[in-house]
């Protein structure tokens, strides 16, 4: 191969490379946000995701893509576990967990029916289901009483505030051009979590959700060890053997 | 070279009853181990023999697919899931699908490019290019219509996007629109039919074109780094000099090849299915919605070059013509190009120059078309920039590179500017 093929070659792939990282790097959808930090292979995160989501979020969310027999397998608990702690709804362990809520009933309550929660860590991105739950503040000019710096007026109101404590915000003044925004929140009363623990609490929610999004992720990486190394092992036998034959061309 | 072809005599009697009758055996000869190969290719040759294995995969990986994906607006998304979580190693096909379709265009666009430098396209081999360049276009169209079947909010806008198109053209555009939609929006008639073109219309399409390439490649033989026409040196035997048989060389350096390419598909596959938006985009997480428009619609990356191309030009009609020159462009190449030398390695420097700039001017329009530039501009210029005028200013300026390498083309060879290296009488290296 001469110099300027080679060069090529060699661009090509450092772009590719270039694309790889950059596009690592750009996974997380917002500026500023703070990094979750999940780490999906950590069981007891899972275990105690799916326990604070069951008993926070499921009233109103459904996971319509989620069977409880898979939680089950996955985080390895009993079926039995499972239902008693989980499957408040009286589903069967092979059924989807869904919530009670009735649609119509929900689009009365918020005005919008609470999505379903299966791929939002694959829409949305941990970071941003991380920074969201950290982003509630007492809002009396919204019907719920709370407010959101992530999702502006979002009809959500903050259901772990009593783990989290309640948040206040601070807001910068408006300027000419500018409208009055919240500059920072400050935690007005203590929950029964101290912000670490909270934010732990938080990070374990994310991991669930993300597992949720995608449980298949669990066994993926662990799998794909093997696989590049079997291929690494293919492809230096068919370099011997690409050598061995190419001997006697010249 | 495919000149005359090989006839097998099999000693087995069985093998010749049926050489007789259906020759089987001849043809494969013909065709590997009596094809004769340049001795000289490099790296950038193994994306042919890529391009194929991918097209298996797809085909393969698709057949499972349609097992348990619902062509139907209301099962579509679900059934997908249901693919993905339910489905015994369903995110595995899944994956090796989507990832697949990815490098698919990685591995047509390097071999394209490949052609543009060693000048493969040249005289006896514009068939070669111009199949080749219906593949790409069939690929195109293949691509589009598999990207909208699992019926994300991209994949509805997606197609709401490029379907209108077609309604730039005059008089006829609307009803055009429509009837290829089967609706006025995009809907449960135009998955079902675009299911019907990505499984089956047009995989045939593909493999007929494939095998026309194929064909025409092996009449006229490969082309190779130096340029050299290798039938025009034989041995006694009347056997290529710098030729070797396809099989057992180039079979067990493309296995190789393959090798490595997998270990790269794998990685994909296994740690970055999604390659952090660029694969799979997080908005096709969420089901089509007609009320709910995503913040950026943009086509998957391999698009993005073309779909620059028609974002930069101000009005719909100037627009599609823009998208489709550029396109068109391609296929003139081989007359395009009046030089004589094939390979880049013995062309002029302006031949070289301009090649380098029309691969810049592809991936800068590919960078404007997935929206790199209007998350890079307030970050460069200030949050107060006027992102669309500078935008506009940067995709404009290559995109008129981009446009401008193949008038340049012509005019440099055609009124004789290029100086030419001598080009050796064999070919010089390999490895």
């Amino acid at each position: 191969m001469t110099k300027p093929s080679l060069l090529i070659a060699r661009a090509a792939l450092a772009a590719l490379a270039c694309l790889f990282f950059a596009s690592t790097a750009a996974a997380g959808e917002g500026e500023g946000m703070e990094a979750a930090n999940t780490h999906i292979d950590n069981i007891s995160s899972l275990q105690s995701g799916a326990r604070l989501y069951f008993n926070y979020c499921s009233g109103c969310h459904s996971l319509k893509y989620m069977r409880y027999s898979r939680i089950a397998e996955d985080l390895k608990l009993s079926d039995d576990e499972v239902l008693k702690n989980f499957a408040f709804t009286g589903a069967k362990i092979g059924e989807m967990a869904m919530s009670n809520m009735p649609e119509a009933d929900a689009e009365k309550f918020f005005g919008k029916a609470p999505p379903d929660l299966s791929l939002e860590a694959r829409a949305k991105g941990p970071d941003w289901i991380y920074n969201y739950l950290k982003s509630f503040y007492i809002d009396s000019t919204r019907p719920s009483g709370w407010n959101n710096t992530v999702f502006p007026n979002v009809s959500m109101p903050n259901v772990l505030w009593e783990l989290q404590g309640v948040q206040h915000a601070d807001y910068a003044p408006a300027k000419p051009g500018e409208d009055a925004h919240v500059e920072k929140l400050e935690l007005a009363s203590k929950g029964t979590l101290s912000p670490t623990q909270y934010d732990d609490a938080v990070r374990d929610l994310t991991t669930f959700l993300q597992y949720v999004g995608e449980p298949a992720a669990l066994k993926r990486e662990s799998m794909g060890i093997w696989v590049v190394l079997y291929l690494a092992f293919f492809t230096f036998l068919a370099y011997l053997l690409k050598h061995e034959f190419w001997k006697d061309v010249h | 070279m495919a000149t005359a072809p090989i006839r097998i005599q099999p000693k087995n009697r069985i093998l010749a009853w049926i050489e007789d009758r259906l020759p089987i055996q001849s043809f494969l000869a013909t065709h590997t181990s009596e094809y004769y190969a340049p001795k000289n290719f490099n790296l950038w040759y193994y994306f042919g023999s890529l391009a194929l294995l991918v097209l298996v995969n797809q085909i393969v990986t698709g057949i499972f697919l349609t097992m348990f994906y619902k062509p139907d607006a209301a099962q579509a998304f679900a059934s997908v899931e249901y693919i993905m979580r339910d489905v015994d190693w369903g995110w595995l096909i899944r994956y090796m699908h989507e990832v697949g379709a990815s490098m698919f265009f990685i591995v047509v666009y390097l071999h394209m490019f490949r052609g543009l430098m060693y000048g493969s396209y040249k005289k006896p081999r514009e068939l070669v290019w111009l199949l080749g360049m219906l593949i790409f276009l069939a690929l195109m169209a293949e691509a589009f219509m598999g990207y909208v079947l699992p019926w994300g909010n991209m994949s509805f806008w997606g197609a709401k996007v490029i379907i209108s198109l077609f309604g730039a053209i005059p008089v006829v555009g609307d009803a055009l629109v429509q009837w290829i939609m089967g609706d006025y929006v995009p809907a449960d008639a135009t998955l079902n039919r675009f299911f019907a073109l990505h499984v089956i219309a047009l995989p045939l399409v593909l493999l007929l074109l494939v095998v026309l390439h194929l064909a025409a490649l092996h009449e006229v033989g490969s082309n190779n780094p130096d340029g050299v026409e290798i039938k025009d040196k034989k041995t006694p035997e009347g056997k290529p000099l710098d030729g070797i048989p396809f099989h057992p060389y180039y079979t067990v350096k493309d296995l190789f090849g393959v090798g490595f390419f997998l270990i790269l598909c794998a990685f994909l596959i296994f740690f970055q299915p999604t390659l952090g938006g660029w694969f799979l985009e997080p908005d096709n997480f969420i089901p089509a919605n007609n009320l709910v428009t995503p913040e950026h619609i943009k086509p998957v990356w391999y698009f993005t070059p073309f779909y620059a191309m028609l974002r930069m030009i101000p009005a719909k009609l100037p627009g599609v013509i823009t998208m489709f020159v550029g396109i068109i462009a391609l296929f003139l190449v081989p007359w395009l190009d009046r030089g004589r030398v094939k390979s880049v390695r013995y062309r002029g420097l302006g031949y070289k120059i301009g090649l380098g700039l029309f691969v810049i001017s592809f991936v800068m329009l590919g960078a404007v078309g997935a929206g790199v530039t209007t998350e890079v501009i307030p970050q460069w210029f200030g949050a107060n920039a006027d992102v669309t005028t500078i935008e506009n200013a940067f995709g404009r300026f290559w995109l008129a590179i981009y446009l401008l390498s193949f008038v340049g083309l012509w005019a440099y060879t055609y009124f004789g500017f290029e100086k030419t290296k001598p080009v050796p009488e064999r070919v010089t290296t390999h490895d």
